[in-house]
C-alpha cells in the first residue's frame, strides 16, 4: 500500500492538515501536498481509467509530463477537466473527480474495450469505419463523438478574472531548478536585466531530492543562498507559479502565472499572462524520465523511478511498501537508497547492464540491497495496482526466471532534456549515443533579427545531468546571455560540485530486448492514449515511415500531455522497427504551450463589460435614457428605434419615418467618418480616389462620391463638402471610417509620397445631428443665428455658422429625400444641442429617429447602402449609378478594374426596385429562381434581394434587388420562394419608389 | 456655444493607482514637415516650447491643463492648450502657417484624456500596453502611440512619475473601465515597483 511515512518530505508541514474530497470522498492532505502526494497518502493508487482501453491507472509521475493523473477540479462553474494532479497544489476544501469511466472508477463498463485490445491496432479508426459507407453519418459518427474527449467541458461561465501583463527583460531565465538559478545569477551580476520564472512553487528543482555537494555545502543550501541573493537584486525578478509556456519569433515569450489556483480564496486573477519580451531566453527547464516498455508497465503501482523519490523526499509519502527498481542507469539506484533509507522495502534492483552501475551501486550494495544485474521485468501483474513481478533476462524474449510479489515498481529508461522551448521557434537538436536522448544543438539556435541564437539552453535541459556539469553549463550559459545583451562580465567563480561517478547507461527500447507479441502488446509507450510497442511495429509494417505520420496513424504523442514520456520510445521503437539509426527518423514537432494553460488567461481581462470596446456618440446616454432599442454598427452602437411604451419595435419605426416625413425628425448620425484632406494635391488625390470628378467642386457645395477598390468594387459612398481652395471634409459610412482613413493614408505614403496631401481623421470631434422633414427650416429658424433659408443655404451646399450660439456646420444634405439639414457641432456641446433641437421642436412634433427609419425612408428613394446593395463583388455599374462615374477623368481607383471582361459583362446582375403583387415583405437576401436547374441539381436563379422593407408611406412592402438585365425587364413579374415552402411574386418596377424628381428635398 | 463637457464627466476610481478623467483639454492636430524651419518657428512660438524629438512630449500642466507639444509621428505634431483658446489657436496656426504644406485641425473634442498616479501606475499601463515600462525606459517627458488592450491610445509621464493617456473620446468609457479593472486592488504584480508594505 502507499502511506504517509513519519520521516522525510520536505515541502509538506505536518501541522497543517487538509481536508479535501475525491469522488465524493473526504481525505486528508497536509499544507504543502500536491493532490497526487495527497491522494497517495490516502493509499489511491488508482486514480483513472485511460483513454481507449479503460485500463486502470495510477501516477506515473512527480510533475507537469503526468500523462495518467488526470482529474477533474472544482466543480460548478468553476469546474476543469483534465488537471494534472501532479502539478494541482492541495487547498483545504478542494474537490477532484477521476475521468473516463462509467458508472465509478472501480467497477467501469469501458473496460470492456481492453477485452477486445486486439481488436483496436494502429489505425482503428481508418480501417473499421470505412464501410459500410452509409453507416458513417448515422451509427460511427454518432458513437465516435460520445466516445472522443477526455473529461467533461464546463456548462456555466467562468466567474473568476484574467488578465495580460507585458514585460521587458534583458535575459529571461526559464526554470528555477540549479542550473536556472546559476545563470540567473551570473546574468544578474553582469548587470542584465533578468526575469527567473518558475513552474512549481518551489526553487530548486529536483537537485535537493537527488542530493550532492555544491562547493562543500549540501545543494539545498546553494539553493537558499541563491535565492536570498537574487531577492536582493534590483535588477532581478523572481516569480514561482510561472511557467513558460511558448517561445516565439523576436524573443516573445508567453509566461502562465496561476495565482490563485492553489488559494482560491485569495480574490484577484486568477491567472496572468506574461506577454515577455527578451533579449535572451535561457531553457533551463530539465529534463524528463523516460518509462521502460515492459509489458504492464501501466498497472497503478509502477512509477518512474525520480517521481517515486519525490513522493518520499518531498512529500513524505510511500508509494509502496514493498518495492522493485529496474533501470538501464545509475540514477534509479537514488531511489533504492532513498527508499532503503526511509524503512521500506526495496526487494530488487534489475539493472539491464551485464557490469551494473558504478559508485551508487556500490552505496546501494552497502545498505544490503539486492542487485540482479543482466536482469528485467518480463511482465508486471495485478490489476488495479502491483501484485507481482516477473523477473526474466535482458537478452531474452521474456521466459520467467522467477516471480516476486511487491506493491510498487520504479523504472528508469534515462534521460531526455526538456527541449520544447528551444525548439518552439526552430532550435534544432542533435542526437546523443552516449546519453540516448535528443538534445539541443547549441550550433543552430533559433535566431531572432540580429541572426544570432536568442534561446540558450542550460543545464539539464541542454543534456548535462551531472550536477557539476549543470551547474558549470548554467554558468557558461548565464554569462553567455550577459554578454549577448551587452553586459561586461565579472570575473566570478563557477561553483564546484561533487557527486557520485556515474557508469554509462545502457539504451533500453524495449524490455526484455526480444519481447515475444504478448508482451510487447502490453508494453505501453503513450499512457494517455494507449499507444504500445506493437502498434508503432504494426505501422512501421504498414508502411509508414515518416516519425509525423507515424504519430498521427497511431496517435503517439497526440493526447494533453503531447507525449513528454512517450515521443523518445515511441521513435526509438519506430526507428528500431524500420532498421533505421534513431537521428534520422527524428522527432515531431514541438509546439506551444508547454503545457495545456486556461483559456481565461489567453481572453485576459476581455470579458464582460471590456469584452470588446463599445464606441459610444455624445448623445449615447440621451438615447438610452430615451428607451432606445440598439443596433449594433461596427463598435458603434446606434438606435435603432425608440419604441415607446406598449409600441413594438417595428411599430416604432413605422411612426418614426411617418413623424419625419410629415413633420420633424431627428437622427444621431455622428458615428458617420469624417476626413480632412488637406494639400495643393488634395484636389487630384480625390478625383483618383472617388469615381467622379472632386476637384471641380467649389467652396461652399457638396458633392455625392463612390470610391471603388483597385479591383473595382464598390467600397464606401458618402458627401464631400469643400471647405476651402485646398480642403474638402469627406464623409464616409460608419463602418467605413478608420478603413477610408488607412485606404487614404496607404495610397499616399506608399504610392504617391511625393503628393502634398495631408489627412486627419476628424470623426469623434464632432457630433452630427441630422434635422430632417419638411418643418426643419422652422425649427433652425426659430433657433436663431445664420441663415439657412433656401436661397443662402441651398440644397447640396454647407455653410459654417451658429445656431442658438452654437458653433456648427451645416450640411443641406439628405439620405431620407427630405428637408435636410446636418449640423455638425463640436463633440462637448452635441448633447447640449440635441437637448435643445428636441425642445425647441416639440411644438413642431420633432422625435428622434433610428438607424431603421433611415433605412426605410432611403430605400423609399432607392438610394443603395454600403453592405446592403455592396457585398465585395458589386460595381457601381451594377447599381445604375454610372451617372456618378466620371467619363473625363484618365483615371480613378478601379477604372482599369471595371473595363475588365467580366466588369463590362451584360449578364451582371443589376440594381431594380421590387414590388411586391400582394404587398407583403420580401425575405432579406431571398433568391428570384429562372427556368431549369444547373449541373449540381439546384433550381437556377435570376436575381436576389439586396434591401427590403415595410415602407409605411407607400403602405406596401418594397425591396431592391439585383436581377439578370433587370433595367431592361421593367414590369416583368419574379417569383422569389421564400424559407417557409411559401413564394412571393414581385414585379421590377424603378428603385426609387418615393418622390421621383426630388422635389421635397430641394425645397 | 454651451459649457464643453467630457465624455465621462470627471469619473475616478482608486485603486492600485488613481485614475482619474481630466478636464476638457484643448488639443490641435498639426501635419507638416517638422524639419522646415519655418514650421518649427511657427508651432514652436505658438506652443511656448521647442519641437519634441521622437516619442517626447514636452508639455506643462498647470490649473488650466496640459500646454505644450507631443512628437506623434514623423509629420505630425500634437499641440495642448486651454480648452477654450483651441479654436482661436487653430485659426491663428492656419494663419500663421499659410503658404506651407501644413494642416492644422481642433481635435480638443475628438479624445478624452485621463492621468493615471499612484506607486502602481507603471505596472496598471503595463497589463494593457505593450510598452516597456520599467524606470530606466520610460522616463519623464516621453511620449508613445500604441495600444491599450483593443483601441488605439498614447500617453506621456509627467515629472511625477504619473501618466496622462489619450484615447477616442468614444472609447472613454471602455479605457476608464479598463484601467480600473488593471488598477483592482487585488491584482498587483509589483514588477515595475516593489509591493506597498503595511
Amino acid at each position: 500500500m502507499s502511506a504517509r511515512i513519519a520521516t522525510q518530505g520536505r515541502l509538506i508541514d505536518r501541522s497543517r492538515p487538509i481536508t479535501f474530497t475525491f469522488n465524493g470522498r473526504r481525505l486528508h492532505g497536509l499544507a504543502g501536498d500536491t493532490l497526487a502526494s495527497a491522494l497517495l497518502a490516502n493509499d489511491q493508487v488508482m486514480l483513472g481509467r485511460s483513454y481507449k482501453f479503460h485500463r486502470p491507472r495510477g501516477l506515473i509521475a512527480s510533475g507537469p509530463e503526468e500523462p495518467n493523473a488526470l482529474v477533474g477540479l472544482g466543480e460548478g462553474p468553476r469546474f476543469e477537466p483534465n488537471q494534472r494532479a501532479t502539478t494541482t497544489e492541495l487547498f483545504d476544501g478542494l474537490v477532484a473527480t477521476s475521468q473516463n469511466h462509467w458508472p465509478s472508477l472501480d467497477l467501469d463498463i469501458g473496460a470492456v474495450n481492453a477485452a477486445l485490445a486486439r481488436f483496436f491496432p494502429a489505425g482503428f479508426y481508418y480501417k473499421t469505419f470505412m464501410w459500410p459507407r452509409d453507416f458513417w453519418k448515422k451509427v460511427y459518427e454518432p458513437v465516435i463523438r460520445r466516445a472522443a474527449g477526455l473529461g467533461a467541458a464546463p456548462k456555466e461561465p467562468d466567474p473568476d478574472s484574467y488578465e495580460h501583463f507585458h514585460a521587458f527583460t534583458d535575459v529571461l531565465v526559464i526554470g528555477g531548478g540549479v542550473a536556472g538559478l546559476q545563470a540567473a545569477k551570473v546574468a544578474a551580476q553582469a548587470g542584465a536585466k533578468v526575469l527567473l520564472i518558475e513552474q512549481s512553487p518551489h526553487w530548486g528543482g529536483r537537485t535537493p531530492v537527488d542530493g550532492g555537494t555544491v562547493d562543500g555545502e549540501p545543494v539545498e543550501t546553494f539553493v537558499e543562498k541563491t535565492v536570498a541573493e537574487l531577492a536582493l537584486m534590483e535588477n532581478v525578478t523572481l516569480r514561482t507559479r510561472c511557467m513558460g509556456a511558448g517561445v516565439y519569433d523576436h524573443g516573445y515569450v508567453l509566461g502562465y502565472e496561476r495565482l490563485t489556483d492553489h488559494a482560491p480564496l485569495a480574490g484577484g486573477p486568477r491567472h496572468r499572462l506574461w506577454r515577455i519580451r527578451a533579449r535572451r531566453i535561457v531553457t533551463a527547464t530539465g529534463a524528463i524520465e523516460r518509462p521502460l516498455p515492459f509489458a504492464g508497465n501501466d498497472v497503478p503501482g509502477v512509477m518512474l523511478a525520480s517521481a517515486m523519490r519525490d513522493y518520499v523526499v518531498n512529500w513524505g509519502v510511500a508509494p509502496g511498501q514493498r518495492v522493485i527498481v529496474v533501470t538501464n542507469n545509475d540514477d534509479a539506484y537514488r531511489t533504492a537508497i532513498t527508499l532503503k533509507r526511509a524503512g521500506l522495502d526495496v526487494l530488487r534492483i534489475l539493472d539491464v547492464r551485464n557490469a551494473g552501475g558504478g559508485a551508487l551501486m556500490e552505496e546501494a550494495y552497502a545498505l544490503g540491497i539486492r542487485i540482479d544485474c543482466g536482469r528485467a521485468i518480463a511482465r508486471v501483474s495485478g490489476g488495479k495496482r502491483v501484485a507481482k513481478v516477473a523477473i526474466c533476462a535482458h537478452e531474452g524474449e521474456g521466459g520467467a526466471l522467477e516471480e516476486v510479489a511487491c506493491d510498487a515498481v520504479a523504472m528508469s529508461g534515462g534521460w531526455s532534456p526538456a527541449v520544447h522551448l528551444w525548439s518552439h521557434c526552430g532550435g534544432k537538436l542533435i542526437w546523443d549515443e552516449t546519453q540516448a536522448h535528443f538534445r539541443p544543438d547549441t550550433a543552430r539556435p533559433p535566431t531572432g533579427a540580429d541572426g544570432e541564437g536568442f534561446v540558450i539552453p542550460a543545464g539539464a535541459a541542454s543534456g548535462e545531468l551531472s550536477l557539476d556539469g549543470v551547474l558549470s553549463d548554467a554558468d557558461a550559459t548565464g554569462k553567455y546571455a550577459a554578454k549577448a545583451v551587452g553586459c561586461k562580465l565579472k570575473r566570478t567563480k563557477v561553483p564546484t560540485c561533487a557527486g557520485p561517478e556515474e557508469a554509462p547507461m545502457r539504451p533500453v527500447w524495449l524490455m526484455p530486448e526480444r519481447a515475444r507479441v504478448a508482451l510487447r502488446n502490453k508494453a505501453f509507450l503513450d499512457y494517455q492514449n494507449d499507444v504500445k510497442v506493437s502498434d508503432i511495429q504494426l505501422a512501421a509494417r504498414e508502411g509508414y515511415e515518416s516519425v509525423e505520420h507515424t504519430k498521427r496513424y497511431t496517435t503517439l504523442g497526440m493526447a494533453t500531455d503531447q507525449g513528454k514520456l512517450s515521443n523518445i520510445n515511441g521513435l526509438a521503437t519506430l526507428a528500431d522497427a524500420l532498421g533505421s539509426p534513431v537521428p534520422e527518423v527524428g522527432t515531431t514537432t514541438f509546439r506551444p504551450p508547454w503545457t495545456p494553460i486556461s483559456m481565461g488567461a489567453i481572453a485576459g481581462e476581455a470579458r464582460g463589460e471590456i469584452f470588446q470596446p463599445l464606441r459610444r456618440t455624445p448623445m449615447h446616454g440621451w438615447h438610452e435614457a430615451n428607451g432606445a432599442h440598439w443596433e449594433p454598427v461596427g463598435q458603434w452602437r446606434r438606435p435603432y428605434a425608440y419604441p415607446r411604451p406598449g409600441e413594438s419595435l417595428h411599430d416604432a419605426v413605422m411612426r418614426e419615418v411617418k413623424n419625419t416625413r410629415q413633420s420633424l425628425g431627428l437622427l444621431d448620425a455622428s458615428t458617420l467618418g469624417k476626413m480632412i484632406v488637406k494639400g495643393p494635391d488634395a484636389g487630384r488625390f480625390l478625383d483618383m480616389l472617388y469615381t467622379n470628378m472632386m476637384s471641380s467642386l467649389k467652396p461652399g457645395k457638396c458633392r455625392y462620391g463612390l470610391m471603388c477598390s483597385e479591383n473595382g468594387f464598390l467600397i464606401d459612398d458618402g458627401v464631400v463638402a469643400r471647405l476651402d481652395d485646398e480642403t474638402f471634409l469627406c464623409h464616409t459610412t460608419t463602418g467605413g471610417a478608420e478603413r477610408i482613413h488607412a485606404h487614404m493614408e496607404e495610397w499616399l505614403q506608399c504610392e504617391w509620397w511625393d503628393w502634398q496631401v495631408h489627412v486627419a481623421n476628424v470623426t469623434e470631434q464632432f457630433a452630427q445631428i441630422a434635422v430632417v422633414g419638411p418643418k426643419a427650416r422652422a425649427l433652425l429658424e426659430k433657433l436663431g443665428g445664420m441663415d439657412v433659408s433656401r436661397e443662402a443655404l441651398p440644397f447640396m451646399e454647407w455653410r459654417a455658422g451658429e445656431l442658438a450660439d452654437f458653433p456648427v456646420r451645416v450640411f443641406r444634405i439628405s439620405f431620407s429625400g427630405e428637408l435636410s439639414y446636418e449640423i455638425a457641432v463640436p463633440a462637448s456641446q452635441g448633447l447640449a444641442l440635441w437637448e435643445l433641437l428636441m425642445n425647441e421642436g416639440a411644438e413642431f412634433g420633432i422625435a428622434p429617429y433610428g438607424t431603421e427609419a433611415l433605412h426605410v425612408m432611403r430605400a423609399e428613394k432607392g438610394f443603395i447602402m454600403i453592405g446592403d446593395e455592396t457585398d465585395g463583388t458589386v460595381i457601381p455599374q451594377d447599381l445604375g449609378l454610372g451617372w456618378a462615374i466620371s467619363k473625363k477623368k484618365d483615371d480613378y481607383l478601379g477604372k482599369r478594374a471595371q473595363q475588365r471582361p467580366h466588369m463590362t459583362d451584360p449578364n451582371r446582375w443589376k440594381l431594380v426596385g421590387l414590388e411586391t403583387l400582394d404587398g407583403s415583405v420580401l425575405p432579406d437576401g431571398a433568391y428570384a429562381v429562372a427556368e431549369g436547374v444547373n449541373e449540381n441539381g439546384q433550381r437556377k436563379v435570376q436575381g436576389r434581394v439586396t434591401s427590403t422593407y415595410f415602407s409605411p408611406t407607400l403602405g406596401r412592402g418594397i425591396a431592391m434587388g439585383l436581377v439578370l438585365h433587370g433595367p431592361d425587364r421593367m414590369g416583368e413579374v419574379l417569383e422569389f420562394p421564400g424559407t417557409d415552402g411559401r413564394s412571393i411574386k414581385a414585379r421590377i418596377v424603378s428603385p426609387v419608389f418615393y418622390d421621383k424628381d426630388g422635389e421635397r428635398q430641394n425645397v | 456655444m454651451s459649457e464643453p463637457i467630457t465624455a465621462l464627466r470627471g469619473a475616478a476610481f482608486d485603486g492600485l493607482a488613481r485614475v482619474e478623467e481630466c478636464p476638457p483639454q484643448g488639443m490641435i492636430t498639426l501635419r507638416g514637415d517638422l524639419a522646415a524651419r519655418p514650421f518649427a518657428r511657427a508651432v514652436g512660438t505658438a506652443a511656448g516650447v521647442k519641437l519634441p524629438g521622437p516619442n517626447e512630449a514636452r508639455v506643462e500642466i498647470d490649473a488650466a491643463g496640459a500646454t505644450g507639444l507631443c512628437w506623434m509621428s514623423p509629420d505630425e505634431l500634437l499641440l495642448l492648450c486651454p480648452h477654450h483658446e483651441a479654436a482661436a489657436m487653430e485659426a491663428d496656426l492656419s494663419r500663421a502657417l499659410s503658404g506651407q504644406h501644413a494642416l492644422v485641425v481642433n481635435v480638443s473634442d475628438a479624445r478624452a484624456m485621463f492621468r493615471l498616479s499612484g506607486r502602481a501606475a507603471r505596472d496598471v499601463l503595463a497589463k494593457l500596453a505593450p510598452v516597456d515600462l520599467a524606470p530606466s525606459a520610460f522616463r519623464p517627458g516621453m511620449f508613445r502611440r500604441t495600444r491599450l488592450a483593443q483601441v488605439a491610445a498614447a500617453f506621456w509621464m509627467e515629472e511625477d512619475e504619473s501618466f496622462r493617456i489619450l484615447c477616442f473620446r468614444s472609447v472613454a468609457q471602455y479605457v476608464f473601465d479598463l484601467v480600473k479593472t488593471a488598477a483592482h486592488p487585488a491584482s498587483s504584480v509589483a514588477f515595475h515597483a516593489a509591493p506597498d508594505r503595511p
